[in-house]
C-alpha cells in the first residue's frame, strides 16, 4: 500500500517535472517565435516607408494625368493662368518661386557662410558660440505662420514706405518681401551644417598653413574653404530646397496674383505667387477637375525638385561624414 | 616686407570684424520678431482666452480653446502614429546598416525630409479627405505623423550607431533573445536620445500649418471627433491674421505667443536631453 502511494507520487512528481520542462521549451519556442516577429516588423515598418514615398509619387502623378494629358508640357511655360476661363499655364509661378528662393538664397549666402565661419573658426567653444549657435536654430524653430504673421503686421508697412520711395507701386507685399522674411528662415539650414563642416576640417592642415606664415584670413580663405566648399554648396542646396518648398509665410507675404507685371522692377517689387502659394490659396476652390489637377501638377513639379535636391545635398554631407 | 604684413594683418582682422558683424547681425531679425509676439501676444492670454472658443464676428472676447485642444489631439495622434513607426525603422536602419532595403529606406527618409509640407496635405487630402467625403482630424494627424517619421527614424537611427556594440553582445552571450536585448537593453540605453528626437519632431510639427489646410481644415467649435474637422494653433494665427477685424487679429497675436512658448519650450527640452548625446538632428 505504502509502496503503490509512494510509486503514485513520484510519477506525479515525474508528470509535473515534465510539464515544468515542456513549459520551458514552450518558453523558448515563443521566444523564438517572437525574435522571427520582432524581425519582420522591423522589415515591415522599412518597407513602409518605400510604400509611402512611393505612394506620394504615384498619387501625385495619377492626379495630375488629367492636366498632363490635356495641357500637355506647355503648361509648364504658359504665361496666363486663367481658370475662369480655362487657361492654365504655370510660368507666372515658376517664375515667382525661383525669383524669391534665388533672392533669398542671395541674401542669405554671406550671412550663413559668417555663421559657419564664426562658429566653425574663430570661436567654436565657450557660451557665447553656445549661445550663438542655439539662437541661429531657434531661427529654424520658429513656425513659419509667425514669421508671415509678423512680416504682414511689421514688415509689409515698412516695404511699402520704402517702396514709396524708390517709385514702384507701394503694395508692401510681394516677391521682394517675401525673400527677405525667407531669407532669415533658411539661414539655419545652412549655417548649421556648414558650422560643423568647418570643425571637421584637420587642424595639421591649418597648422601647416600658418607655419608657412600666412594669416588667419589667408588660413580659411586657402585652407578652410578650399576643404568644405562642396559641403558649404550642399548646405545651400538644403537652404534651397527649403525656400523652394516654403509654404505659409510666403502665402501671407507675396500678395497672391496670378498675373504677371510687364517689367522685371514690377515683378520684382509686386504682388506675385509661388507654387506653394497657389496650390495653399486655390486647392480647396478648384471645382473642376482641369484646374485641380493643374495645381496638382505644380505640387508634382515642387516634389521632384525639391527631392531632388535634397537628396543630393544629403549625398554630399553623407559623403563628407564617411571620410 | 614690414609693410605688407601690416596690410596683411590688417586685412585678417577686417575679415574676423565682417564675420563677427554678419553673424551676429542675424540673430537681430529673430529677436525683434519675438519681442514683438511676446509684446503683442502676452496682453492677449488670460483664463477666458484659454478655456472659450471664438465669439462670433462684432461680439467682444472669444478665445481659442478649441485650437489648443484640437492641436493637442492632433499631435497626439500624429505621435500615436509616427513613434512606433519612426522608432521601429530607425531601429532596423541602425541594426542592418548594410542591406539593400536599408539603403532605399534611408533614401526614402532623405526624400521625406525633404518633401514640401504643401505636398504631404495635398496627398494626404487624395489619401483620407477624398474617401472619407470630409475634411477630418485624423487625415491632419496622418499628414504630420508622416512629417514627424523622418525625424523619429535618423534620431533612433543615430542614437543607438552610438552606443558601443559591446553592449548588445554582452546581452545576446547570456541568450537574451534578440527582441528583448533591442527592446529592453538597447533602446533603454539610448533613450534619452530618441526622446530628444521625439520631442524636436512635436516642435516641428505643432507650427505645421500647410499641411492642415486640406486635411484638419478648421472648425469654429469645439470638437473632440477625430473623423470631424478640427480647428489648430497655426491654423486659427492663419485664418485670423487673413481677416479684417481687429479683434480677431489680436485673438491671433495671443494665438501666437501661445504656439511660440510650446515650441520654446519643446526645444529647450530637447537641447537639455541633447547635451548627452552628441547626435545631429
Amino acid at each position: 500500500m505504502e509502496k503503490k502511494d509512494d510509486i503514485n507520487s513520484f510519477a506525479k512528481k515525474a508528470k509535473v517535472t515534465l510539464q515544468m520542462k515542456n513549459k520551458r521549451l514552450d518558453l523558448s519556442h515563443s521566444q523564438m517565435k517572437w525574435e522571427t516577429i520582432f524581425r519582420r516588423i522591423l522589415i515591415v515598418m522599412s518597407v513602409i516607408l518605400l510604400i509611402l514615398v512611393g505612394g506620394i509619387l504615384i498619387t501625385l502623378i495619377m492626379q495630375s494625368m488629367p492636366s498632363i494629358k490635356s495641357l500637355g508640357l506647355g503648361f509648364l511655360w504658359g504665361k496666363v493662368w486663367d481658370p475662369v476661363n480655362n487657361i492654365y499655364g504655370a510660368y507666372p509661378f515658376l517664375i515667382g518661386t525661383l525669383l524669391t528662393s534665388f533672392t533669398a538664397l542671395i541674401i542669405s549666402i554671406p550671412f550663413s557662410y559668417a555663421v559657419s565661419i564664426y562658429l566653425g573658426e574663430y570661436n567654436s567653444k565657450g557660451w557665447l558660440s553656445e549661445l550663438l549657435k542655439n539662437t541661429i536654430e531657434l531661427i529654424a524653430a520658429v513656425p513659419s505662420i509667425i514669421y508671415g504673421f509678423w512680416g504682414l503686421f511689421v514688415l509689409v508697412p515698412i516695404i511699402r514706405s520704402f517702396e514709396a520711395k524708390i517709385g514702384v507701386a507701394p503694395y508692401g507685399v510681394g516677391i521682394f518681401t517675401s525673400s527677405l522674411v525667407l531669407a532669415v528662415m533658411i539661414i539655419p539650414y545652412a549655417a548649421s551644417l556648414g558650422t560643423s563642416l568647418i570643425r571637421m576640417v584637420p587642424s595639421p592642415l591649418k597648422e601647416g598653413a600658418y607655419a608657412l606664415g600666412a594669416t588667419r584670413f589667408e588660413v580659411i580663405r586657402s585652407v578652410v574653404l578650399p576643404y568644405t566648399r562642396s559641403g558649404l554648396f550642399a548646405g545651400i542646396l538644403l537652404s534651397l530646397g527649403r525656400a523652394l518648398g516654403e509654404t505659409m509665410a510666403v502665402t501671407l507675404l507675396i500678395g497672391n496674383t496670378s498675373q504677371l507685371a510687364n517689367s522685371f522692377k514690377n515683378i520684382f517689387f509686386g504682388p506675385g505667387n509661388t507654387m506653394a502659394s497657389v496650390i495653399a490659396n486655390e486647392f480647396t476652390e478648384a471645382d473642376h477637375t482641369v484646374y485641380l489637377s493643374a495645381l496638382i501638377e505644380l505640387g508634382l513639379v515642387l516634389f521632384l525638385v525639391t527631392v531632388i535636391i535634397n537628396v543630393i545635398g544629403k549625398r554630399i554631407i553623407s559623403g563628407y561624414t564617411n571620410n | 616686407m614690414e609693410a605688407r604684413i601690416g596690410l596683411r594683418n590688417t586685412k585678417s582682422i577686417l575679415f574676423k570684424s565682417l564675420i563677427i558683424f554678419l553673424a551676429f547681425v542675424i540673430t537681430i531679425p529673430l529677436i525683434i520678431v519675438l519681442l514683438y509676439i511676446i509684446k503683442q501676444g502676452v496682453t492677449q492670454v488670460n483664463w477666458h482666452f484659454l478655456t472659450k472658443i471664438p465669439a462670433p464676428v462684432g461680439e467682444a472676447g472669444g478665445g481659442i480653446a478649441n485650437a489648443l485642444l484640437g492641436s493637442f489631439i492632433i499631435v497626439a495622434a500624429a505621435s500615436v502614429i509616427a513613434i512606433p513607426i519612426g522608432m521601429l525603422a530607425g531601429i532596423y536602419l541602425s541594426e542592418n546598416g548594410r542591406t539593400r532595403l536599408a539603403y532605399y529606406a534611408g533614401l526614402c527618409v532623405d526624400v521625406l525630409q525633404g518633401v514640401p509640407s504643401i505636398v504631404i496635405g495635398i496627398v494626404v487630402y487624395f489619401w483620407l479627405v477624398k474617401p472619407m467625403g470630409t475634411f477630418s482630424a485624423i487625415s491632419g494627424s496622418i499628414a504630420l505623423a508622416i512629417m514627424m517619421l523622418p525625424i523619429v527614424i535618423r534620431a533612433t537611427e543615430q542614437t543607438l550607431l552610438l552606443l558601443p556594440p559591446s553592449l548588445k553582445e554582452a546581452a545576446l552571450s547570456l541568450g537574451v533573445p534578440y527582441h528583448r536585448v533591442i527592446l529592453k537593453v538597447v533602446v533603454p540605453c539610448g533613450f534619452a536620445g530618441i526622446l530628444s528626437g521625439i520631442t524636436l519632431s512635436i516642435a516641428r510639427i505643432i507650427g505645421e500649418t500647410a499641411p492642415l489646410l486640406f486635411t484638419a481644415f478648421g472648425n469654429p467649435y469645439l470638437s473632440t471627433s477625430l473623423s470631424k474637422p478640427m480647428e489648430t494653433l497655426p491654423h486659427v494665427i492663419f485664418t485670423y491674421a487673413t481677416s479684417p477685424y481687429d479683434d480677431w487679429h489680436n485673438l491671433a497675436w495671443g494665438a501666437s505667443f501661445i504656439l511660440l512658448l510650446f515650441v520654446l519650450i519643446l526645444n529647450i527640452f530637447t537641447k537639455l536631453l541633447t547635451r548627452k548625446w552628441k547626435i545631429q538632428l
